[in-house]
């Protein structure tokens, strides 16, 4: 499993196609560690598909350009060998499992495999542990209960580099809460948290921001200056399905 | 071998503790009841027989056993064959539940044949539990078939586990009845590899106005195995409700089918079905992998998850 902490996050000229289409064009990001990072965006920015791509999920596998993870590349490595480096992702609408308790699934990539780790991870979700032990992570659990659920098995697994899509999706206020406070708790203990979203609530628990439009980082910088374009400049251009594609400009809008 | 010695060998091989004595227990190793104990509200009459043994098991009316009657069928040697005649009355207001387990740890070349015959009366609640441990050899050939009457207001609730060892060849076949409000569950879960073949054959009758029924298989094949599930539900009276379940993981060169049966002969009644058949789902396999799970360890843990 992952040793040092450190997980500094480097993509490098990273191109990807999925059925023809050019999905992520030439991106290059420092995600430094420690810190939280937003990569925010409207919907089909590439978001999600660079954090499927830095997981390495089937389908994103064949791309241009390298991902590093504190200077080794990480470009041929599967699934579980990124995982064990300490790298994992918390997916927008978390997988369900017929019968899987949920403390085997937070156990089964948790750093400690005990009963007291699960427990520990579920009550920092706001998850009565004697409620939701034995439970199955099936259809029972609402959307929110699963994302928390997924969430405890992030915490218990203590990872380098959390990727974290759409934190927000399907959820309550008192949920998300807890879902910020759980990234502020993964920052305190030096994970590297990196939040995909297109919401400005989510982006101001960040520290970084990286806008994302058609597929190309087109900014990054501060929250405060990065939520103020995306909130009052960045609208639908015409690069939305395959039309010509144009790159939007901070401050300046289209060009 | 002594009776008490091969009641020890059977339980060791289930890998449970001998139920205490305030637990009603009936222990059968191929046609001898070896071990059997009673509690008041429950009797039980069994005669051995050439291959096997015949059981009557009466609940009587208004009894509430509080403990799973513990059963135990098993045979330790690597042949031979056991055929078990049961008929079982839970007579009105009754409530028990039974859970057996059926043990063939060393099986080469064995045959476990049941015919069931089971009334649950007015108001009645039995629950059929049944847990099969094998051996590695696959040698074990399962055949249970029963005939299930559940009355007015009765439930009857019965689940087959056999994921330890392999399985040989088993073949289920059960019949049942409902009666108006009266409730039926019916859950399989069995695990299959190497060359075993698993057939199921589930048919239930909501006759009764308000009857409810679902009937669920979780199976898992892998190597050269292969099942074959029907699940049969019909619904002939109104407010009958019904829902048949299937899913099942193939791996390796096994196949499996499923044919969900569903018949609706009132306008008031309604019945669903779902049946999935496939290898592990993608998603659900790179959460955990995502987590660090090898990808064997994945498949493993979602298999364990159905069938749990």
């Amino acid at each position: 499993m992952q040793t040092e902490k450190e997980g500094h996050l480097e993509i490098r000229e990273l191109t990807l196609e999925l059925g023809g289409k050019r999905i992520l064009e030439d991106v290059n990001i420092d995600f430094w560690p420690g810190h939280v990072h937003a990569v925010i965006g409207p919907n089909g920015a590439g978001k999600s598909t660079l954090a499927n791509t830095i997981m390495g999920l089937s389908g994103y596998k064949e791309h241009q350009g390298d991902i590093l993870l504190d200077g080794q590349s990480i470009k041929k490595d599967s699934i579980d060998q990124r995982a064990q480096k300490g790298i994992t992702l918390g997916w927008q609408e978390p997988a369900r499992y017929e019968g899987l308790p949920v403390s085997a699934f937070i156990l089964a990539g948790a750093k400690e495999k005990t009963a007291d780790a699960a427990r520990d991870a579920l009550d920092r979700v706001g998850l009565d542990p004697d409620r939701y032990m034995t439970r199955a992570v099936d259809r029972t659990l609402s959307g929110g209960e699963r994302k928390r659920v997924e969430l405890a098995s992030i915490l218990a697994m203590e990872p380098r580099i959390v990727l974290m899509d759409e934190p927000d999706s399907g959820i309550d206020v008192e949920a998300l809460q807890r879902i910020f406070d759980a990234i502020q708790f993964l920052k305190g203990r030096g994970s590297t948290v990196i939040l995909i979203t297109h919401s400005l609530t989510v982006l101001e628990n960040a520290e970084h921001a990286f806008l994302f439009c058609h597929g190309r980082l087109i900014d990054k910088g501060s929250v405060g200056r990065i939520a103020n374009y995306f909130e009052n400049q960045c609208t639908i251009c015409d690069a939305q399905n395959g039309k010509e594609f144009r790159v939007m400009q901070p401050g300046k809008g289209e060009e | 071998m002594t009776d008490a010695q091969t009641i020890a060998g059977l339980y060791e091989s289930l890998g449970i503790e001998e139920p205490d004595r305030e637990t009603a227990r009936i222990v059968v190793h191929g046609n001898r009841v070896v071990g059997a104990h009673l509690v008041p509200g429950l009797e039980v009459r069994t005669e051995e027989q050439i291959e096997g043994i015949a059981a009557r098991i009466v609940v009587r009316a208004g009894a509430k056993i509080e403990k799973p009657v513990h059963l135990c069928f098993g045979m330790l040697p690597e042949r031979g064959n056991q055929h078990i005649q049961m008929n079982v009355v839970a007579e009105s207001g009754s409530e028990a539940s039974i859970l057996a387990h059926c043990t063939f740890p060393n099986a080469v070349e064995i045959k476990h044949t049941m015919e069931a015959e089971i009334v649950i009366e007015e108001g009645a609640s039995y629950g059929y539990f049944e847990r099969h441990i094998h051996g590695r050899e696959g040698g074990v050939l399962v055949f249970p078939k029963a005939k299930v009457k559940v009355g007015e207001n009765a439930r009857f609730k019965t689940e087959f586990e056999l994921i330890r060892g392999r399985v040989g060849e088993i073949d289920i076949d059960y019949e049942t009845t409902v009666a108006a409000r009266g409730v039926l569950e019916m859950v399989a879960r069995i695990s299959g590899s190497g060359n075993d073949q698993i057939r199921i054959n589930e048919k239930a009758r909501l006759h009764g106005e308000g009857a409810r029924g679902v009937l669920t298989s979780y199976i898992a094949v892998r190597d050269r195995a292969h099942a074959d599930i029907r699940n049969t539900l019909i619904a002939e009276a109104p407010y009958a409700r019904g829902h048949v379940d299937c899913k099942e993981i193939v791996q390796g060169e096994a196949t499996a089918s499923a044919i969900p049966v569903v018949e609706v002969r009132h306008p008031k009644a309604h019945i669903t079905h779902e049946a999935s058949i496939g290898s592990v789902d993608r998603k659900q396999l790179e959460t955990l992998m995502s987590r660090g799970l090898p990808e064997d360890d994945a498949v493993e843990a979602i298999i364990q998850g159905l069938l749990r």
